[in-house]
């Protein structure tokens, strides 16, 4: 029996809960989603696509879904470290999925900036979000089909017209229950013409002992001339499960980062769907993965350059070392009359022991001559002649394997545009390798924020 | 028995890379205050001698003692080698890029340091003592700050071996064809710097072709590595005459006498 049929059940008995609980927007597409679940066989584990990924055993577990929001008792003021420093004086925050802001936050933000809890704006604004919400994301993936039939709160964010916004934004998400819960979230951003941003998402498990699931479908419409850097990072536990789905669309003369980052995890797996509908646009997709244990990466991408004359590039790397298990499957997909495309792909990873294991499927589908692109992986050990050049000097073998991996991620990390993350990350990637469990412990930065 | 007397002691030393024996039976004995050198056509046996020596993991020691400072080289792993006072100066210096050259060598000098039981050392006085390696080669602070080796010119990867050399005060250092590739300029920096390390208490051995770093570093023992062998020894008169005849008579020698 498939692990989706408890949630096809638990959906019907709790059908008006859940829209109760949800704003009109939301719950208009659920049927769809019951629908398409219903007839869905998920994909089988290593299958075509879901390399090192194994769906049903990620949806297996009986989680709880908080589908009355009630108030879990979380203070996240009083329990939540933050490892990166604070971008903002207070974060927007979803705990357990149910967004918590201060009315302060909100109304601090710049005139033309809409961001806050996605289920209010669906019941405040719900012709706006309806012109949106679900517009990009695929029914008929399993990722998107189980949000969206669950989701009924998340973040929305709406930068208006030629508004810049200067300072970065920061949503922190966090899980936290004594017992196993499935956060559902959903991000909806819309950059409209000549809007700017940055927005850093921030996801943490707070208690280690329990198993959780991330369930996560993100969409971004980036309008004409728009840019917009999105960053999410990763610091969960060894037991959190994360499912994510990010969706974008780019018109002409857009350009968008997308920074994947996963410090400490689980199981995670991060989808990207990208497409192109406006000539002169750009999109830089980035990340990178730090895996250990047993913990498992997988990443799949689609690049659609639909239209002429867009540059793409694309660059994921991966640590992997004891029995650790990592998949990468990019695609990118050249439109006939796609013409003046530039597609670069590359995937490169550091394979540290002979247990962990890397899938590495870079993909290019070109239908046209004029284009330049280029793809290519890399899977690899330590290099025996670094190592050994190290090592004349002193280091110990695992201080020279230490410095190698921390200098494998220096290119991901310096590309980061916001200084202070990419200070921190620096150093908070140094701890990772070094064999810290939680990065956060005795963060300077914290410590100031708190006093 | 071990002899103090010596720095370095090899004997009947055989090594082998991917089943090929390379080093058939070296002899070699140093003492403090020496400065030997090492020559030899092609395809000899000078780099395996000396990635042997610092102990690269690539090769096989198969028959031999190697003892330094009266311990048992190739019984040490090769950061302890390090630690015990042996530097390797490299022919084609490794690029790592992504490591800053400051922090591989606040790694490297707070290796040596705990393993001698000693604190790290203050970031200040760190700081100071890079400043003052670095003039013994002329290297440029920018370079410092890049990662190791990492876009440095030929010549520039040569000062920065002998500058790493400068910082870990090495007892024993082999410098393997540091003067290749090198300008007249470059040259000097480099032979300059060596002998200004020099002491009564460390020793060098250089592993060159040509006399002209012979000139500055003025070695008193001259080897000629042949087949896998020192065939030859000698004073610096040696060195002369391989530059004034090349290496084909002593070629001959041997090969005539493996014939008989």
């Amino acid at each position: 029996m498939s692990a989706l049929n408890q949630y096809l059940d638990l959906y019907r008995e709790h059908q008006k809960l859940i829209d109760a609980n949800g704003a009109g927007p939301l719950n208009d597409l659920r049927g769809d989603a019951y629908a398409q679940l219903s007839d869905m066989k998920l994909p089988k584990a290593d299958s075509d696509n879901y390399e090192n990924c194994d769906l049903e055993a990620i949806l297996a577990p009986d989680y709880g879904i908080n589908l009355a929001k009630l108030n879990i008792d979380v203070n996240p003021q009083a329990t939540f470290r933050c490892d990166v420093p604070m971008l903002t004086e207070s974060p927007f925050m979803l705990i357990n999925d149910t967004f918590a802001a201060s009315k302060s936050m909100i109304e601090g933000l710049p005139e033309g900036v809409e961001a806050g809890s996605l289920r209010v704006f669906g019941l405040d604004y719900p012709e706006d979000i309806k012109r949106y919400y679900g517009k990009l994301a695929d029914i008929k993936n399993p990722i998107v089909a189980l949000n969206t039939l669950f989701a009924q709160d998340g973040f929305y964010l709406r930068v208006k017209k030629g508004v810049h916004l200067e300072k970065p934004l920061q949503l922190v998400n966090i899980l936290e229950n004594g017992m196993p819960l499935m956060g559902v979230r959903r991000l909806l951003i819309i950059m409209e013409e000549d809007a700017e941003a940055t927005l850093l998402v921030c996801e943490h498990s707070q208690n280690p002992d329990v198993q959780f699931l991330d369930l996560e479908a993100v969409e971004i419409f980036a309008a004409r001339n728009a840019r917009f850097d999105y960053y999410n990072l990763e610091e969960s536990t060894e037991k959190t499960s994360r499912l994510s789905a990010l969706y974008l669309s780019q018109e002409e003369g857009s350009h968008v980062s997308i920074d994947g980052l996963t410090l400490f995890n689980g199981v995670t797996r991060n989808e990207y769907y990208t497409r192109f509908n406006g000539e002169h646009a750009e999109l830089h997709l980035y990340g990178m993965g730090i895996e250990d244990d047993s913990r498992k990466v997988s990443t799949y991408s689609h690049i659609n350059h639909a239209v002429p004359d867009c540059i793409s590039n694309e660059l994921f790397k991966f640590s992997l070392d004891d029995e650790a298990k990592g998949a990468f499957t990019g695609r990118i997909y050249v439109a006939p009359g796609a013409v003046k495309t530039e597609a670069y792909q590359s995937n490169r990873n550091l394979v540290g022991s002979d247990d962990a294991r890397m899938f590495s499927r870079p993909e290019l589908e070109i239908y046209n001559d004029d284009v330049k692109c280029s793809h290519g992986c890399a899977i690899g050990k330590p290099d025996e002649l670094q190592l050994f050049y190290m090592r004349t000097r002193g280091l110990s073998e695992s201080t020279a394997k230490l410095l190698l991996k921390q200098a494998f991620m220096a290119d991901i990390i310096d590309r980061i545009r916001i200084p202070s993350l990419r200070d921190r990350l620096h150093l908070m990637v140094e701890r990772r390798f070094a064999g810290e469990r939680s990065a956060c412990a005795g963060c300077p930065v914290c410590k100031s924020h708190e006093a | 028995m071990m002899d103090n007397k010596y720095m370095l002691k090899v004997k009947d030393l055989h090594a082998r890379i991917n089943g090929k024996e390379i080093l058939k039976g070296i002899n070699l004995e140093v003492k403090p205050g020496e400065v030997h050198a090492i020559m030899g056509p092609n395809g000899s046996g000078k780099s395996t001698l000396s990635m042997v020596l610092a102990g690269s993991p690539a090769y096989e020691v198969t028959e031999g003692s190697a003892e330094f400072n009266g311990k048992d080289l190739l019984a040490m792993l090769p950061e302890d080698r390090s630690h015990e006072g042996l530097f390797l100066g490299f022919q084609y210096p490794v690029e790592i890029p992504g490591v800053s050259m400051v922090n591989f060598m606040r790694a490297a000098v707070n290796a040596k340091r705990e393993y001698h039981h000693e604190p790290p050392m203050s970031a200040t006085d760190f700081l100071k003592m890079m400043r003052e390696k670095r003039a013994v080669v002329e290297l440029d602070n920018k370079l410092a700050s890049r990662s190791v080796n990492e876009g440095f010119s030929g010549g520039e990867k040569k000062r920065n071996e002998i500058f790493q050399m400068a910082v870990l005060e090495p007892k024993l250092s082999i410098l393997d064809e540091t003067d290749s590739g090198l300008d007249v300029d470059a040259l000097r920096i480099v032979a300059d710097g060596v002998n200004t390390l020099k002491n009564e208490n460390n020793a060098t051995i250089v592993i060159t072709h040509y006399q002209r770093l012979l000139d500055y570093l003025k070695p008193q023992f001259i080897h000629i590595l042949y087949k896998g062998r020192i065939v030859k020894s000698g004073g610096p008169e040696l060195a002369l005459e391989i530059e004034q005849r090349g290496f084909d008579w002593i070629k001959e020698e041997v090969d005539n006498k493996e014939g008989e």
